[in-house]
């Protein structure tokens, strides 16, 4: 397959997507979960309803109990059979315990659990996670830039990082998109897992840019070896084709066991797993797709610049 | 040969020793049961900020040990078993403010516990002065503050409380009452003070209000108080518990809370230990079907992994959170990734002509880079991940990166030995068939 004749096609998809993804988190920004803005979470159930028959009392009856206590803006949302997930401002405890009560008074409430961050501990973990996500940056440019220090022709090292860093971008991108538009759509937030799960994403993403990259030097290499001329579009096209299966089938086992963990596994880490598997994916149709294709272009048009200037 | 298959026996043995290991370690009593994090076991995890601007720089560092203490001897006579107490400072991002956590696994009543460790009593003695015993209450019922002069004796000088109950010579005979010990210092300023105002009263002050004023008798030098006040028995009891467990050296105030049910955290382990079972069986279904031998040899490592991963977790130990079951599940997805790169590049050899044994030993030595590069990308991320952590993005990160180096060792070693071991001809019809994958043969 020689893939510089249909160079365009590839781009079309990451290209389109990216472009969606940000007008998604233009539009609707991320809705910082309460570890990263501060706030708190009361899970509640009910084991028995005053009055009514329903396993819990009604959403009407909640919001109504719970409207004169003075603390703030509560949002609640039904969570499993018989319970209840309301959120708002951090509170202290004396505040849980007068919003417990109010509850108490529509039947026999049981906290399943509580959460409560207060601004100034969310503020620390989210300029933490910018130094974070800024320094696995950072330390990926480096790693390729070392890693691909030898390879200069017909394409400089440097080029290879810049490309490497254009498809992780993309790769971030995409879950952030979906997570800015499900906050749109069900309210969903963005946690620290979140931050965890696109570090991963950068970790894991790179690896299939590597391996696609590493495939593209060896060949370089062997022509070089052998003396044989050969287009370095072809030489991109046949390297994808080498390492197709392996970088479908490593992103492939990696799915199954998060969509393993996304069907039955933990609520708190759903979302979680959800990241993953949409940065996985887009992850590795990137680093087939986008980052070679881009080599590729990238070269073409250094040519193009070199003819036009010898002319 | 013989020394190969030899070897691989030997890991087969070392491995199962390791599962039984796993499997016989279980029971909560055992010293090698998994420690589950508050968020699977349930339990009560509170951030405390310290307030140390008003602490000299060089004294921060003693005074934030001694809080930990403190808070430590508190949640200790709280009865909480395996209770974590740890000091952290926010780092230059936090403009070094002081941390305090608190995690109390099993506890679910948040208001007792906040309770305990918040409550900070004061104790203060101070003299009455001459022509103020009539007036030493306001109207309203509340101390007049011009009828007091401090004395400097105050709860700090305490070296221990106990609760007592009148010895009969009063009024009060049967009422709890505190007794207090003064450490030396406190028996000396005690008994200097009692010594040059024999006949003056003394106030006990208890955060703030007005215990009592018994008339000083005599000089007393046994450092010894007793602190009266209608006490039920339970708050004499409490009383004395707080002022033995000493005073916070500087202030605290609660930060973050969470707890969670011990029924959600149940649920939560179940749901983990579920995911991780699914997602392997699956992985190991695609792995055989794709890759036939390879893939079955990659299985058993993978087996081999995830042993010594669980025995690790319990020997380090390491504390697992929903999040930290998370990163070990993704890892098992990872740990198979050395067994595809070998896989892929050993199927290229044998169309390339090569024989069984050499195919496998050319597979291993030439997928070595990109594993290797792909390893040290992870771990990258694993240790900033770790850096940046909260408790919960530590299990995570230690979980992430012990996996990967774990699953590194098992790819290239186990997998490779098997493989030797089996020791499959790829002249054959049946062997080649066993050593290719997917479906373009």
């Amino acid at each position: 397959m020689d893939i510089s004749k249909n160079l365009k096609y590839f781009f079309i998809l990451p290209a389109a997507l990216s472009v969606l993804a940000l007008l998604a988190i233009g539009l609707w920004g991320l809705k910082p979960g309460i570890d990263l803005a501060g706030g708190s979470l009361l899970q509640v159930s009910y084991t028995s309803v005053a009055t009514g028959s329903g396993a819990r009392p009604d959403m009407s009856a909640v919001t109504g109990a719970i409207a004169h206590l003075g603390l703030g803006e509560i949002r609640v949302q039904p969570t499993g059979a018989n319970g209840y997930l309301l959120r708002q401002r951090d509170l202290s405890n004396t505040e849980k315990n007068t919003l417990e009560q109010a509850l108490g008074t529509l039947g026999t409430v049981h906290e399943d659990q509580f959460t409560s961050v207060g601004p100034i501990l969310g503020a620390e973990l989210l300029q933490k996670a910018w130094i974070a996500l800024f320094l696995v940056t950072l330390c990926i440019i480096l790693f390729i830039a070392f890693a691909f220090r030898h390879v200069s022709k017909p394409v400089e090292s440097w080029k290879y990082g810049v490309v490497a860093i254009v498809t992780l971008v993309h790769d971030v991108l995409i879950p952030t998109g979906l997570f800015a538009y499900l906050g749109h759509v069900r309210g969903a937030e963005v946690e620290s897992l979140f931050i965890v799960a696109l570090l991963t994403i950068l970790g894991i993403s790179i690896n299939d840019t590597i391996v696609v990259f590493d495939r593209i030097r060896e060949n370089l290499g062997i022509n070089q070896d052998r003396n044989r001329r050969e287009e370095f579009a072809s030489v991109v096209g046949r390297s994808i084709m080498q390492t197709l299966a392996r970088s479908i089938n490593t992103s492939l086992t990696v799915v199954i066991v998060l969509l393993a963990l996304f069907f039955v596994g933990p609520a708190s880490t759903h979302d979680f797993s959800l990241t993953l598997i949409v940065g996985m994916i887009a992850g590795t149709y990137s680093s087939i797709f986008l980052a070679a294709p881009l080599l590729v272009a990238w070269q073409q048009w250094t040519a193009k610049k070199v003819l036009a200037h010898n002319k | 040969m013989f020394a190969i298959r030899y070897s691989a026996v030997l890991v087969l043995v070392v491995a199962a020793a390791v599962g039984f290991f796993v499997w016989k370690t279980n029971a909560p009593t055992n010293p090698f049961a998994f420690k589950l994090g508050l968020d699977l076991s349930g339990g009560t995890h509170l951030v405390y900020s310290a307030d140390t601007s008003k602490v000299p720089p060089a004294q921060v560092a003693d005074d934030m040990a001694a809080l930990q203490q403190v808070i430590e001897r508190r949640v200790n006579a709280f009865g909480v078993g395996e209770p974590v107490v740890q000091t952290q400072q926010g780092g230059a991002l936090g403009n070094g403010a002081y941390r305090l956590i608190v995690e109390l696994p099993g506890v679910t009543d948040v208001n007792r516990a906040i309770a305990m460790i918040g409550q900070t009593p004061t104790l203060e003695f101070k003299l009455v002065k001459p022509g103020f015993e009539a007036s030493t209450t306001l109207a309203d019922g509340s101390v007049n503050p011009d009828a007091f002069q401090d004395t400097g004796l105050t709860g700090t000088y305490l070296s221990s409380a106990a609760l007592q109950f009148g010895n009969g010579s009063s009024a009060m005979a049967s009422n709890p009452v505190v007794e207090v010990t003064f450490n030396s210092q406190g028996t000396q300023l005690f008994s200097s003070i009692t010594d040059q105002n024999v006949g003056r009263e003394l106030g006990i002050f208890l955060d703030g209000k007005l215990l009592s004023a018994p008339v000083i008798q005599e000089k007393i030098d046994t450092g010894n108080a007793i602190i009266s006040g209608n006490f039920t028995a339970q708050q004499a009891k409490d009383l004395a518990t707080n002022l033995s467990l000493g005073a916070l050296p500087v202030p605290i105030t609660l930060a973050s809370t969470q707890t969670i049910g011990a029924t959600l955290g149940d649920e939560a382990a179940h749901a983990g230990v579920l995911a991780g079972l699914i997602g392997f069986l699956a992985l190991s279904i695609f792995m055989i079907f794709w890759y036939r031998l390879p893939g079955v040899v990659s299985v058993v490592s993978l087996g081999i992994y995830v042993a010594l991963m669980l025995a690790l977790f319990k020997l380090v130990p390491v504390v697992l959170t929903a999040a930290g079951i998370a990163g070990f599940i993704l890892s098992v997805g990872l740990a198979v990734d050395a067994n595809v790169l070998i896989a892929e590049r050993m199927k290229e050899e044998l169309i390339a002509g090569r024989d069984a044994s050499h195919a496998i030993r050319e597979g291993f030595s030439r997928a070595w880079n990109a594993i290797r590069d792909s390893n040290i990308a992870h771990i990258i991320a694993a240790v900033i991940l770790f850096w940046f952590g909260t408790s919960l993005i530590k299990g995570f990160a230690l979980v992430f990166g012990l996996g990967v180096i774990i699953s590194m060792l098992s790819a290239i070693t186990i997998s490779r030995t098997f493989l030797l071991a089996l020791g499959v001809s790829a002249s054959s019809r049946v062997g080649r068939f066993l050593m290719r994958s997917g479906f373009n043969l």
